[in-house]
């Protein structure tokens, strides 16, 4: 990636998003086949991945796309019908477009390998072999249409193109025939009259009979587009002056054609016209000589001048201009967003964090040597400093949807290799967390969804006999509750078995076979390692590995899972997770003259150690909390057994809760709130439980911060021993 | 331009080669012991240090480093010695180690800084198969400085993060064992 050049890594980002937005509209056909504005973005994203691989030499990429385009040029132009077949060809063409882009990447210098070569041979077969099929049937349709209308339009001339030409005196001279293009013509359609107008009389005496003086005005009945039909004229060009007037019923295939046209950049007028065939590209290079030409000062605008010209109809270049002030006023909305490199925004939050903690140190210092004055200003700017910390943060808040939409995908693809019938619902899309955050929980969220598909919803047949939809639905559904993100998917499908579950785990060992356990804490027996209730594995998930690693990639992630269910009805599987890595709230505690921190949202409450009211004794390690059991660990011997430890002062218990499990942390000294800048300790420390990262503290020192879950853990397996 | 690079490469080998033959000397457990110049960030006297509960023993602990959290290693306890009493002369030298592409910093303590030394290629000879007391893999090749040979550690073996942070197993057997004892 590194010897990459910025433009190509340009490319390749603009690619991804394209493809991205390819696979999405796709998708979105399926439930909307008429879609315009989906196949456009599906058409635009061959169209500019085929100009841009062309600018950077990209040969094979360029060849496929353009199949692919041809194809989706005429189901843009609704010659060919958009099915589910065209569809999966479609996905199956994004995905080769994205490895041959790959390849080229990487490989610049290699020929594309005979395997993908192959593929794309096979999947443009699909594409235009098909097409063929559909095209030349709705030709054979067309005809008949035509001369239907032929039939009952002659006296309509209307809906026919109307084609002047005015011969040079001298075009019977260089060899022109004019009755020779009149025949050419009527292969592409079927004149309806011919009109022969002369110039102002000429004597008869005067008259060179090698010259020719007839003008034609040929009322014409064709399907063809203008550049067809001005290509018929192409040698007679120099010596006639061709116009082309379209038919009243292009007229509106033009309206049309102009307000699908993509609105991703700006184009002068002449451009978008030529682009949807309302003019050829000589029609426009010859008025726009002639603007120049004129070379006064009423030059008119290129629309005033085609009016005049009666080369197209009013309505078309009305259309075409508000087309183009609609596309400039998006353009100019969309350039509100400037994209900053990851790299430099990672650059600000750190320094952001710096912020915060010079600003704590400050805090010291004022309080330390009682500045009274000074405390105000302190205090206005740790507003300040907290307000663009939050700001700060909330620049690499990104929406959580693009995530879900991707399952889409998955869900396309498998439910069909499952031979289920299964739709994917997604809600709150526009919820925000870091995009460190999105990134990370992809995998684990993408585990849930194959559980969800695979082992959640039920054949059609099953559903059926259950008295459910044939259709199960899947849902994706994110939203913020107290500084956290919940994230939820759910399903309608059988499921979770509890005695099964329960049966399972005994025969694992997990639990024991008297153990009284609640409902949600045998269905959260899933997240054990080692128990998947699927009898036998499939490729997609179910080898039993699945449900600790996702609990675990979740919790590194400082988040929790938790999964409810109805037998019958369907599952729940709720995902907690922080908005943010960077900076979180912490409570700050000492122990054994080490200072810690453990994060604010596990704190539940702080209460003081008293030896007398709480029966404390060496043995034990719980104690009871208003009728609660509550174990807990001395954090200072847990850590440090080797120190002395002086039990000269008062202990404090903090009492912290994750997920529903509650235990105590007896500390010697209470600091209190700070927000907490996480660094982290590094590839060296990465198989050390218990301790989630690293601050840095006002005075300078470094204080670790707990990883609560994994501390308990730590300390439950050792207790065990 | 394929030459340019070239010629630039081969530029900063020469200059890379007359600094190869710069060490830096300094004491750890009672002996004299060097690295290559090359190897060096930066040495930093020692601030207060924060241990890593649940780590072997040669992790000494975590420092700031301008606002970055550096790990620390006991370089004396890391080659089986005693842990390092920390004196006056207790210095930081800081060093960077490649790990999977990427470049960890490395806090490494020793007893003291002595100097910079520049060996001649001629004076350097391969380790001894065996007879230091130190593993034969940590050490890159011995000195000669007058009479005496000083050992020149191969930095990238004796704080490879791969091994390094194999400490979980150590971590938990050694915590375990306290944690017996914080029962008893």
């Amino acid at each position: 990636m590194s010897d990459m050049n910025p433009a190509l890594e340009t490319f390749s980002q603009e690619v991804d998003e394209l493809l991205t937005a390819m696979e999405e509209a796709l998708l979105g056909l399926e439930a909307t086949p008429d879609d315009s504005e989906s196949i456009n973005s599906i058409f635009r994203a061959m169209h500019t991945i085929k100009g841009s691989s062309g600018l950077f030499g990209f040969d094979d990429v360029v060849a496929f796309t353009h199949e692919a385009e041809t194809v989706l040029d005429k189901v843009r132009s609704g010659e060919r019908a958009i099915d589910a077949e065209l569809v999966s060809v479609l996905l199956a063409c994004k995905d080769h477009t994205a490895q041959i882009i790959q390849h080229a990447f990487f490989n610049e210098e290699l020929p594309l390998p005979d395997e993908l070569q192959q593929q794309g041979q096979a999947l443009i077969v699909q594409l235009t072999g098909s097409s063929r099929a559909v095209g030349g049937m709705s030709t054979t349709q067309q005809e008949k249409i035509d001369h239907f209308e032929v039939d009952v339009n002659t006296t309509d001339s209307s809906d026919n193109w109307v084609i002047s030409l005015a011969f040079e005196t001298n075009a019977l001279r260089n060899g022109m025939d004019p009755l020779s293009f009149i025949r050419y013509l009527q292969t592409l359609g079927k004149i309806v009259e011919v009109v022969i107008t002369m110039p102002p009389l000429i004597r008869i005496e005067n008259m060179d009979p090698e010259s020719c003086y007839l003008n034609f005005k040929i009322v014409f009945n064709s399907s063809a587009d203008k550049k067809t039909i001005e290509d018929v004229f192409e040698f007679a060009e120099d010596d006639c002056d061709i116009t082309i007037l379209p038919p009243n019923s292009r007229q509106e295939h033009y309206l049309q054609l102009l307000a699908n046209l993509p609105e991703d950049q700006l184009k002068r007028l002449g451009e978008m016209l030529i682009e949807i065939g309302a003019l050829t590209e000589k029609e426009v290079a010859n008025i726009l000589d002639e603007q120049l030409d004129e070379n006064n000062a009423d030059a008119k605008p290129l629309g005033e001048m085609l009016l005049e010209k009666n080369i197209l109809q009013q309505p078309v270049i009305e259309q075409a201009l508000k087309k183009q002030e609609t596309v400039k006023q998006k353009i100019n909305k969309e350039s509100n967003y400037i994209r900053v490199d990851a790299a430099k925004l990672g650059y600000l939050i750190n320094l952001v964090g710096e912020l915060v903690i010079s600003g704590a140190a400050m805090r010291l210092m004022v309080d330390k040597h009682g500045l009274s004055d000074v405390d105000d200003v302190a205090s206005t700017m740790s507003h300040l400093v907290e307000d663009i910390r939050d700001t700060a943060l909330q620049l690499r808040m990104v929406q959580i949807g693009e995530t879900f939409t991707r399952f889409q995908r998955v869900v396309h693809d498998v439910s069909k290799e499952l031979g289920k019938q299964i739709q994917l619902q997604i809600t709150g899309g526009e919820s925000e967390l870091d995009k460190t955050v999105v990134e990370k929980i992809n995998d684990p969220l993408t585990h849930l969804v194959r559980n969800s598909l695979d082992h959640g919803i039920e054949t059609p047949a099953e559903r059926l006999r259950a008295g459910k939809p044939e259709k199960g639905t899947i849902q994706l559904n994110a939203y913020h509750d107290s500084g956290r993100i919940v994230i939820q998917i759910s399903d309608d499908g059988k499921g979770l078995d509890a005695d099964k579950i329960v049966a399972k785990a005994i025969a694992k060992g997990l639990i024991k076979p008297d153990q009284a356990l609640s409902r949600s804490e045998i269905y959260n027996l899933i997240f054990e390692p080692g128990l998947s209730t699927k009898e036998e594995a499939s490729n997609l998930s179910g080898r039993g590995v699945g449900m600790d690693v996702v609990r675990r990639n979740i919790e590194a992630l400082r988040g929790s899972v938790s999964v409810d269910s109805e037998l019958g009805e369907g599952t729940v599987v709720t995902i907690h997770l922080p908005l943010t890595l960077a900076i979180i709230d912490g409570f700050m505690v000492e122990a054994q003259q080490e200072r810690y921190i453990i994060p604010l949202s596990m704190v539940e409450e702080c209460v003081e150690m008293s030896s007398d009211e709480w029966q404390i004794d060496e043995v034990q390690h719980y104690v009871n909390l208003r009728g609660q059991v509550l174990p807990y660990l001395r954090l200072g011997d847990f850590f440090h057994n080797h120190k002395k430890h002086s039990k000269t002062q008062r202990e404090s218990l903090v009492v912290v809760r994750f997920g529903e499990a509650k235990a105590g942390f007896v500390v010697d000294e209470l600091h209190g709130e700070n927000q907490t800048v996480i660094k982290p300790l590094g590839k060296l420390f990465e198989n050390l439980n218990g301790i989630g990262g690293a601050t840095v503290l006002g005075s300078g020192d470094v204080a670790l911060i707990l990883d609560v879950q994994g501390l308990i853990q730590h300390a439950k397996k050792q207790i065990v021993r | 331009m394929n030459q340019l690079i070239h010629k630039k490469e081969q530029k900063s080998e020469i200059t890379a080669q007359d600094q190869l033959r710069q060490y830096l000397t300094f004491q750890a457990g009672n002996e004299n012991l060097a690295i290559s110049i090359l190897d060096v960030k930066e040495i930093i006297e020692l601030n207060t240090i924060t241990d890593v509960p649940m780590t072997p023993d040669y992790i000494r602990g975590v420092i700031n480093l301008r606002g970055n959290v550096v790990p620390v290693i006991d370089l004396s306890a890391r080659l089986g010695r005693q842990s390092s009493e920390i004196t006056k002369r207790s210095c930081i030298v800081l060093v960077q180690v490649e790990y999977n592409d990427d470049a960890q910093l490395l806090g490494m303590l020793v007893d003291a800084v002595d100097e910079i030394l520049e060996i001649p290629e001629a004076n350097i000879m391969p380790p001894p198969d065996f007879g230091a007391d130190i593993r034969t893999d940590f050490i890159q090749s011995m000195g000669r400085v007058g009479d005496e040979f000083i050992i020149l550690l191969n930095i990238n073996r004796v704080l490879s993060i791969k091994e390094l942070s194999q400490l979980k197993q150590v971590a938990d057997f050694e915590s375990s064992h306290l944690n017996k004892e914080a029962l008893n």
